[in-house]
């Protein structure tokens, strides 16, 4: 079982349990996660699901539709990511997210 | 070729496929286009037009064959222009839209900086209190026309307060706008010429370097898109370089114009087509920004972009050769039954409602789609709190161009509470 933890822009956090093949934006979505708009539905091609990694294990690096989408976002950091191209595998370690001031 | 007789539909199911003209802003003017291009995605989803008035052009109208393409920047690229017509070559304007990464993305995020909420949020109250008053200008029990009295008025207004332009002037914004898209190649003829579009821009260009001027460093603590651009450091010298800043202006004034304007009237429309979709919204204002996006999909103000292929490719069973025009029509992938559960019902509740094609799709996705949402959800507040109905009481009249989808005039009837 992966717990995931999603911290809001004002520090607030909910930790919720992540279904294996669910991706993070889903797992928000599911548990009613305020922070992620999701416009697309999960194609990496809108970028409002973006998201700030704290802590995890091992997770595969962004692909190339996802870093160009990543490219665009002023606040960008070295940790951001969509939240709809991470998959919660097979004992996965949990992971933390910091969600941005907003998407756009 | 341009068979379709001036307010009658061609008959697109019995056509030879060769014989369909995708190029005919008509069938937005007399709102036949969607026989049109549901048989394109049902017997030729990546279609060829060889002779049109913009040349020839691939139509791509499949949902998923658009995102395919958004996807694939570096076949189908955004340069040289996003508009089915080429650049003339005495005035290329360059402007982020039409441009690929990476300069794109440095050019953007710049100005992407400027619509973000938490500027948007500076903005809203002034938005609000300026709808609020529109609408409570608007004459009780007589037929008005929706497109000039809000549409137009509060898109103008709105443009204006962005811009903290000239008020007495802020008229110019919109008739600029409306030049800048007027190309009598893509109007039926009913348009400018070249020549006379380059004159506006110029004008627009030398007002604007002006504003810029008269506020650079004037001291005032103010907030509008000009002193954003100033205040950040990769925009701050733009307007040394005229051909971008007066890029950056059209984006910002055509981006902000006809696309919410057109959506402001479409709203109408498709309320009054689907009264049960009124009561919904009536019964339940929460679901207002739900309803902005669907809004939003039922009337794709923009109904295409064009991409470039920068070499031979072969896609959707075609082959497509290195500088074709590829024609992505946004408003066949919003109504394409593959993709949308009943795209033909206005339906505000709609699950996932806003994955629409609208805003486009990928690294050239609206930048200022949370702006447009909010000037569209804040209409929508203002106005069913003060009007008991908003009633369509004559037959709309629409824009006559391939680019823009929309509405010249709007006849509504409205009562009070």
């Amino acid at each position: 079982m992966t717990v995931v933890t999603f911290v809001q822009h004002d520090g607030s956090e909910r930790m919720v349990d992540g279904d294996v093949g669910s991706s993070l934006m889903e797992t928000a979505l599911k548990h009613d996660v305020p922070g992620i708009d999701a416009d697309c539905g999960g194609g990496a091609i809108c970028g409002t699901c973006h998201c700030f990694i704290e802590v995890s294990g091992d997770i595969p690096a962004p692909d190339s539709q996802e870093t160009a989408m990543l490219g665009l976002r002023p606040d960008r950091a070295e940790n951001s990511r969509l939240a709809c191209q991470i998959i919660i595998s097979e004992r996965m370690a949990d992971i933390k997210v910091r969600l941005p001031e907003f998407q756009m | 070729m341009n068979m379709s007789a001036v307010g009658k539909a061609p008959d697109y199911s019995a056509l030879p496929l060769s014989d369909l003209d995708i190029s005919d802003p008509r069938m937005f003017q007399f709102d036949y286009w969607h026989s049109l291009f549901a048989r394109l995605r049902a017997e030729s989803p990546v279609h060829f037009q060889p002779n049109s008035p913009a040349g020839p052009f691939w139509s791509v109208t499949r949902y998923e064959d658009i995102v395919a393409i958004e996807r694939n920047t570096q076949v189908f690229s955004s340069e040289p222009s996003i508009a089915i017509l080429d650049p003339e070559p005495d005035m290329i304007l360059k402007m982020f839209i039409a441009m690929d990464p990476p300069e794109h993305d440095d050019q953007r995020r710049a100005v992407h900086q400027v619509v973000a909420p938490r500027n948007l949020k500076e903005f809203e109250a002034l938005i609000r209190q300026r709808t609020a008053a529109v609408l409570d200008e608007l004459p009780e029990n007589e037929s008005f026309d929706w497109v000039t009295l809000v549409s137009r008025d509060l898109t103008t207004k709105m443009l204006a307060t962005l811009f903290d332009y000239p008020w007495e002037e802020r008229n110019n914004l919109t008739a600029w706008s409306d030049m800048f898209t007027n190309d009598e190649r893509i109007t039926a003829g009913e348009g400018v010429p070249r020549e006379v579009i380059v004159e506006h821009i110029t004008d627009c260009l030398q007002r604007f370097t002006e504003l810029w001027h008269e506020r650079k460093d004037d001291g005032k603590e103010a907030f509008d898109l000009i002193r954003m651009l100033q205040a950040d450091p990769n925009t701050a010298n733009m307007v040394d370089d005229p051909l971008t800043y007066m890029g950056n202006i059209m984006l910002l004034i055509v981006g902000g114009n006809d696309t919410t304007r057109n959506s402001m009237s479409g709203g109408v429309v498709f309320l009054n087509q689907f009264p049960d979709q009124m009561a919904k919204v009536r019964a339940s204002p929460a679901l207002i920004p739900s309803m902005v996006s669907e809004i939003i999909r039922f009337q794709t103000p923009l109904p295409h972009m064009r991409r470039t292929a920068t070499r031979d490719v072969a896609f959707g069973g075609q082959q497509i050769a290195k500088g074709d025009k590829v024609v992505l029509w946004y408003v066949s992938g919003n109504y394409d039954e593959a993709a949308v559960e009943r795209p033909n019902d206005f339906w505000i509740e709609r699950p996932n409602v806003r994955g629409h094609l609208s805003f486009g799709a990928g690294i050239h996705r609206c930048m200022g789609n949370r702006l447009a949402e909010m000037q569209l959800c804040i209409l929508w507040e203002e106005a069913l709190k003060r009007f008991r109905t908003i009633e369509l009481v004559g037959e709309p009249e629409r824009t006559c161009n391939l680019f823009i989808r929309g509405f010249t005039r709007l006849p509504v009837r409205v009562t009070r509470f």
